[in-house]
């Protein structure tokens, strides 16, 4: 008798999302459950990826999804028929000038937060805890998603709002003092919500979190778990909010995430990896993959720098090889998260936009 | 020998050398090679460390005054002939630092010797500079804040807890600007130019071997970012750049910039005809430093001789070409970044588009003014005719060795020369002398043979650093 030899984590996780993908597919590409959007695009396309994507792999016989479609096909175009008549929340993302992108969605940020945290240690973010969030709330995924992770681990929430568009713009202009002078209100109001509540945990960006411990200390005013993202933080960042900021005493979770991919969680920051952080996605919800940007079917070797391109694969919104305005190291699956992950991130093309430095 | 590694210098109660996660590479000129790693600030850290500052202060208040400009003093000698640390692992003969800092900056190792014999002279002479820009102050009047001088009361009190220095990258000398800070107890913050953390660093250490509180001394290494945060979050910033940057922060008191000069020698009408005895000044003014200090001569006034003045002179810079970098009769710096020779040689070709100048260089050499060199750009010594101080090459400056010729009747010379740092006036007219002490917009002004880039130490140079500093206020003690 031959024995079955159970799957490594990494086989196993393989394995879930392979059947996760098939499941996906066969939601958005079925005339029952598919969406406008999807089902005219099989039509137009002359393909039915239900039938020739058989792996992950097979996912580069998508182009890559064109963000421009959120903003430029109508909101209902993208409500799968399986969610019948339920009405959806329309999250934005980024955006400027005239229409932003937008997602909608139902329940995914619940799961993905849920996931999420599991990932939090109970010391640090402890259950029946308040959290502050600091940071775009308005019409962001982020807003509810925080809100329902301090829910969710039976807590509530307090919230700052800051509005980045508004920040952009007048960065543009050029005026710093008018950012400087709309970052110490967005920090005021935190600093009375701290001084005032009872709140263990903190959601914000690097930045805000930099200004707010300029004002008060981080683990003086009892905060135990700060988790943090927003943008990217090169490793001497981390290193400085972890060492100064949370003064190596409240735990600092770093995440990268965003609208469209929910968010990725990261393996514990360690000084002996030196602060190096590496971002899992929340597979098989989603998935990472790091791309050669000038033929974007190959992807990197481990170690090296590529793009970053993002699937998203849930019934309520499936995205094929999106290419963020990011790169990264690709990095191997660890014990924690037995696939591959996303390592120091940056913008995308940092290095070649760095300019020539000199002063005259 | 292994790369050094800079680090870091935290100023304050830290003090110590921080080693950053992020690193930078300078390579040496030429391919041959990384010559140092640079660590870098993160904007986060400088923020933190700028929100206080007073105990980099109380360190140097506990220094009398009188000793610490012994301590200035003796550093001078140490910056000179010591042997000193260098980075986290190595030391720094001073033969160490001439080759360093012209490996990665292309300044010719005669130069930098050059600069570090000008630095000496600021060392040397920090107390003829504290009374010369205090206007006679006793030394024990700072520690005390309050005291005597020509037997009136004075008291100072200092606008800012420390100065602020954003380095440039061009020119070694212009670390003679914060010397002073430290024996006016007022520690320093230096944000070092990109491909020249060598001298401030070599200064700090020299002052520390002396006896100078090593918490008086922050070295920040950093990105944009974190520049400006030392420019907004400092009480008084001294930084480099073009007009634009002087616009940027007209009207900010805490903040000094050093723009272009737009130095000026003018002939005066009883002067002229002797112009040819003056060609040595003129080739100093214009040359000196490679012609990179805002106190170089870009334009020369004369109110008749122009064509045989521009053509004398541009003879005899014709001497100052590309050599090595070691070889000791080398005058002329050469660019690292071999974009940066291209992109000012560009201006000059723009310039020459419109009507009215006329390259006179150009015509008596052999080669263009750029050239290549050992994997750098060179811009060879040029004079241009212009027919007036409107023309877009007249009145400007260049970081290389170049000036505009001009000629204009000596009545209508102040009404058109503008803002200048330095204006020689060869002249012993004494009518137009006494119009030249009234006019406002010049800062330096010497009368007769003086080069532009002539010196005097116990007077202001391009503002008062003592005046920057502190601030004089009425003190009364009732039972005094």
């Amino acid at each position: 008798m031959i024995e079955a030899q159970a799957p490594t984590p990494a086989q196993g996780a393989d394995q879930r999302l392979q059947s996760h993908l098939q499941e996906i597919l066969n939601w958005h590409f079925s005339e029952e459950t598919g969406c406008p959007f999807w089902l005219d695009w099989k039509q137009a396309s002359g393909w039915d990826p239900r039938e020739e994507i058989q792996s992950v792999a097979d996912l580069v016989k998508f182009d890559h999804f064109q963000d421009e479609w959120l903003r430029d096909e109508k909101n209902e175009r993208f409500v799968p028929k399986g969610f019948g008549k339920r009405p959806f929340n329309i999250f934005e993302t980024g955006g400027t000038t005239g229409l932003p992108k937008q997602r909608i969605g139902w329940d995914d940020y619940k799961h993905d937060y849920e996931q999420f945290s599991g990932t939090l240690d109970e010391a640090s973010f402890p259950r029946g805890g308040n959290w502050l969030m600091v940071g775009p709330t308005g019409p962001r995924r982020l807003r509810l998603a925080i809100e329902h992770l301090a829910n969710f681990r039976g807590g509530s929430c307090y919230f700052v709002d800051l509005d980045p568009r508004w920040v952009k713009k007048v960065i543009q202009r050029g005026d710093i003092d008018q950012v400087e002078r709309y970052q110490r209100h967005v920090i005021d109001q935190a600093v009375e919500l701290l001084k005032h509540r009872d709140i263990s945990c903190l959601f914000t960006t690097p930045k805000l979190l930099e200004s707010l411990a300029e004002r008060v200390s981080i683990p003086g005013r009892g905060i135990r778990g700060v988790f943090c993202g927003g943008t990217t933080m090169t490793p001497q960042m981390v290193r400085f909010l972890v060492e100064e900021v949370c003064e190596n005493e409240t735990r600092f979770v770093p995440t990268y995430g965003n609208t469209l991919m929910g968010l990725a969680a990261s393996k514990p920051v360690t000084k002996e990896e030196g602060y190096s952080i590496t971002y899992y996605a929340p597979q098989p919800r989603a998935t990472l993959r790091i791309v050669n940007p000038e033929a974007t079917e190959e992807t990197r070797d481990y170690g090296e720098y590529g793009r970053v391109e993002l699937t998203t694969l849930t019934k309520e919104f499936f995205m094929p090889r999106f290419l963020e305005r990011d790169e990264a190291i690709r990095r191997k699956p660890c014990e924690l998260y037995p696939w591959d992950g996303v390592g120091d991130v940056r913008p995308f093309g940092a290095m070649e936009k760095k300019v020539i430095e000199g002063v005259y | 020998m292994s790369v050094p590694e800079i680090p870091v210098l935290r100023i304050g109660a830290q003090g110590e050398a921080y080693e950053s996660l992020e690193v930078q590479s300078i390579q040496s000129i030429g391919n041959k090679g990384e010559a140092v790693k640079v660590h870098f600030a993160n904007s986060g850290l400088v923020k933190r460390d700028m929100l206080d500052l007073k105990a980099a202060r109380k360190a140097l208040r506990r220094i009398p005054c009188r000793e610490l400009l012994g301590m200035v003093k003796e550093a001078g000698e140490r910056f000179l002939h010591d042997t000193l640390p260098l980075g986290l692992h190595d030391e720094q003969s001073p033969d160490d630092y001439v080759r360093q800092l012209s490996a990665t900056s292309g300044l010719p190792v005669a130069l930098v010797r050059r600069n570090m014999g000008r630095l000496k002279i600021v060392f040397d002479e920090v107390e003829t500079i504290l009374q010369g820009l205090s206007r006679g102050i006793t030394p024990g009047a700072l520690d005390q804040g309050y005291g005597q001088q020509n037997g009136l009361p004075v008291s100072f009190v200092p606008s800012t807890d420390a100065l602020a220095v954003i380095l440039p990258s061009n020119s070694p000398a212009v670390n003679a600007l914060w010397i002073p800070s430290i024996a006016m107890q007022i520690p320093v913050i230096l944000k070092p130019g990109r491909e020249e953390p060598w001298t401030p660093w070599r200064i700090i250490q020299a002052m520390i071997a002396s006896g100078v509180p090593k918490e008086a001394f922050g070295f920040y290494p950093t990105d944009h970012e974190g520049s400006n945060a030392i420019i907004r979050r400092v009480g008084r910033v001294m930084l480099f750049g073009d007009d634009r940057t002087v616009a940027k922060h007209a009207g900010d008191p805490r903040v000094e910039v050093h723009g272009t000069g737009r130095s000026k020698v003018l002939f005066g009408q009883d002067q002229i005809d002797d112009w040819e005895k003056h060609l040595g000044l003129l080739e100093e003014s214009v040359s000196a430093n490679s012609g990179r200090s805002c106190i170089n001569a870009s334009t020369i006034v004369v109110p008749r001789h122009a064509d045989a003045l521009a053509e004398a002179l541009a003879q005899r810079l014709l001497a100052m070409e590309p050599k090595a970098l070691d070889d000791e009769s080398a005058r002329l710096s050469g660019f690292a970044n071999p974009r940066f020779g291209e992109a000012i040689s560009g201006m000059v070709d723009e310039g020459l588009k419109a009507p009215g100048a006329r390259d006179v260089s150009v015509a008596l050499r052999s080669t263009p003014r750029l050239i290549e060199r050992d994997h750098m750009t060179y811009l060879q010594p040029t004079v241009v005719r212009c027919d007036s101080l409107d023309h877009p090459l007249a009145n400007t400056e260049f970081l290389f060795p170049y000036c505009a010729v001009v000629e204009l009747p000596q009545e209508q010379m102040l009404e058109q020369i503008g803002p200048s740092l330095v204006v020689t006036a060869l002249t012993e007219d004494r009518e137009w002398i006494d119009d030249l002490l009234a006019y406002p917009a010049i800062s330096r002004l010497n009368i007769g043979p003086h080069a532009t880039c002539h010196i005097s130490w116990d007077q202001p140079h391009e503002g008062n650093l003592f005046e920057f500093l502190f601030e004089r206020r009425t003190v009364a003690f009732a039972n005094a």
